[in-house]
């Protein structure tokens, strides 16, 4: 790839195994800056184990990771590859259940992660200001005192995701957002995505194909933990390699 | 920043707060010993006892309530604080030992005739003061920098912890260590130059005692209400979103680890001279998870919760190990385990589980607010851990 062009991450050539099993293998990816991309693939296939690697949970075994243009995220660790300006949405909703929807906002919020700094930082009418502002984005302004546990299960992925754009992150890694919504809702999810489109570059796992449809630009298939291609979702879905590993598998479960 | 305080604590608190400060210490102090009203020293001395529990249940729940760390080894902090202040109250016996040599009994019987060097700064009260801070925090500071730092969590860092304290239980129990052994210290005199045989010096004491319980409590009340409290609980919560949330936790819980050991310490500073003995056993592992029992039965994951267990367990202590001294850990035992699986949230959640019941049986007509929407939020009974 040229030089010139500029990639908000870069993946290339990464290889990760767990006790024998080949989780990544020779894996490349390339990311422009403000795009929304969609991953898909089978179980197993990977994805997580890419958005593990990419924010520093787990280690390559070979390989290289770089976000922007040469910052080398295999060095760092999980709070500081958070603090370059990425941030990631967990499978399963994670919110601080035990307080209310602003302070999980509140915790989220750009700004310093120090011990010292959290000991004497105040909710300036600012910080506030962004919190609300956050809250709408996610429909959730009106229940702000509510505790992120009495939450229903849409809501909390929501909030999560509130609490992403609260760190305003360069690159957004959103694993499977729709899991567990009703219809409607993962509508909605897809449009509070394409809303964030060009703002923040985007990377969506998901598994649910209305919803890819619905946000996809670009998609790419990971299988094995490799990429088995890349395209548009109308070529994906004739492309007769994936309707072997990846829809002619899920037509069998 | 808003601290919330509920109603019921702020009442608990300033009805505790001058009875324990003003009333007991009064009554001691200045009615006759055959008055009704009388509380004996033996009271006084008893309460003070507890008070230091209180002081350390709240450190346990800091860790444990607040931050999700169990730790089953904050008695060696307790531990350690108390033989700083052994050790400066060993030297202030002066030749009044059953010896009568200017250095500790032991010692005498162990074959030494001169103070071994790192004993003898401490005939400083204040180098003992600043000892029974430094230790316990530079020991929390190193086993928590290597635990926190290696990720070490959950029933693995209990476990650590609870080795932590028996080992340093070992050490102690060591003649060559040159701390009293097997019998630890005791058969204290004087301690800053008050006779601690006096009852007045006894209610001092108990003063100091209640006072660094008031003054933890709103350390702690503040320290919880603060961002650094949010992502404490945070942190118990939802680790990983927090550190996915650019924070380095291991930070975080060192600090708080830290500052649960120096107020540990603090507590064993005072408890020694009122219970006058400090051995190894205070660091067994069965004392710290006495102190999470304490910390269960008044409700974790608040500030007057732990104080009322440590009070409420350590009563029902006194009086059964008196009268049925085989019985006591069965006690103990059964009364975890039935507060673990009816009383989840403690003495302290008890009011609000009650009205759960009430609500049940006896529905109240809703109170319809036009201008609020209802919302009915249902306490759950257990929380998924």
């Amino acid at each position: 790839m040229s030089e010139s062009h500029k990639f908000i991450l870069m993946l290339e050539e990464v290889n990760k195994s767990f006790e024998g099993f080949k989780a990544i293998s020779n894996l490349t990816l390339y990311m422009d800056e403000g795009e929304l991309r969609v991953i898909i693939g089978p179980n197993g296939a990977g994805k997580s184990s890419m958005l593990d690697l990419i924010t520093g949970r787990t280690k390559p075994d070979s390989g290289k990771i770089e976000f922007g243009r040469d910052t080398d995220l295999t060095k760092l660790n999980e709070a500081k590859i958070n603090q370059l300006g990425i941030s990631r949405k967990f499978q399963t909703p994670s919110v601080y259940v035990d307080h209310t929807v602003f302070e999980n906002i509140w915790l989220s919020l750009q700004g310093s992660r120090s011990v010292w700094s959290t000991l004497f930082s105040r909710v300036t009418p600012e910080r506030r200001d962004r919190i609300y502002e956050v809250l709408k984005i996610i429909a959730l302004d009106g229940k702000a005192d509510w505790k992120a546990g009495a939450l229903s299960h849409g809501q909390k992925q929501w909030l999560e995701i509130g609490m992403l754009l609260a760190q305003n992150p360069k690159l957004l890694l959103v694993d499977e957002p729709a899991a567990g919504m009703t219809d409607e809702e993962t509508h909605k999810t897809g449009e509070l995505l394409l809303g964030l489109e060009g703002k923040h570059s985007i990377i969506v796992i998901e598994h649910d194909m209305t919803f890819v449809r619905q946000i996809a630009r670009k998609v790419t298939v990971l299988h094995q933990g490799t990429v088995l291609c890349e395209g548009k979702v109308d070529d994906i879905q004739n492309n007769e390699r994936v309707r072997e590993v990846y829809l002619g598998r899920k037509k069998k479960n | 920043m808003l601290v919330k305080t509920t109603k019921w604590e702020l009442w608990i608190v300033a009805v505790a707060t001058v009875s324990l400060l003003a009333v007991l210490p009064s009554l001691n102090a200045f009615t006759a010993p055959e008055s009704l009203m009388h509380v004996s020293d033996f009271t006084i001395n008893l309460y003070g006892k507890y008070l230091c529990y209180g002081i350390l249940a709240i450190s346990v729940d800091l860790l444990w309530g607040y931050t999700g760390l169990l730790s089953l080894g904050q008695c060696l902090f307790f531990a350690l604080g108390g033989y700083m202040m052994g050790m400066y109250l060993m030297r202030m016996i002066g030749d009044l030992g059953q010896y009568h040599q200017p250095i500790p009994d032991f010692l005498v019987f162990l074959g030494w005739s001169r103070l071994p060097t790192f004993w003898e700064p401490f005939s400083s009260f204040a180098f003992a003061l600043v000892m029974v801070i430094l230790l316990p925090a530079v020991l929390a500071l190193v086993f928590g920098f290597l635990a926190f730092r290696s990720r070490i969590k959950g029933v693995y860092f209990a476990i650590l912890t609870q080795a932590l304290t028996y080992a340093g239980c070992l050490l102690f129990f060591r003649n060559d260590l040159l701390m009293g052994g097997n019998n630890g210290f005791t058969d204290f005199k004087f301690i800053a130059g008050y006779d601690l045989r006096n009852a007045s010096t006894q209610r001092g004491l108990y003063i100091c005692t209640v006072l660094l319980l008031l003054g933890t409590y709103a350390l702690c009340k503040w320290l919880t209400a603060t961002k650094f409290g949010k992502v404490q609980q945070a942190i118990r919560d939802s680790e990983n979103r927090v550190l996915f949330s650019g924070y380095a936790t291991a930070h975080f819980k060192l600090f708080v680890f830290v500052l649960a050991a120096i107020i540990a310490g603090l507590a064993g500073a005072l408890y020694v001279p009122q219970v006058g003995i400090i051995n190894p056993s205070e660091m067994g592992p069965d004392k710290s998870l006495e102190a999470i029992i304490w910390v269960a039965v008044g409700g974790r994951g608040t500030l007057i919760g732990p104080v009322i267990g440590a009070f409420a367990v350590n009563a029902m202590k006194s009086w059964a190990t008196r009268a049925y001294p085989d019985l006591w850990l069965l006690f103990l035992g059964l009364t975890f385990i039935l507060v673990t699986l009816f009383m989840p949230k403690g003495i302290v959640g008890l009011p609000a589980q009650l009205g759960v019941v009430k609500q049940r049986f006896w529905p109240a007509k809703p109170v319809v607010d036009e201008s609020k929407p209802v919302v009915v939020e249902e306490a759950p009974l257990t929380k998924p851990d």
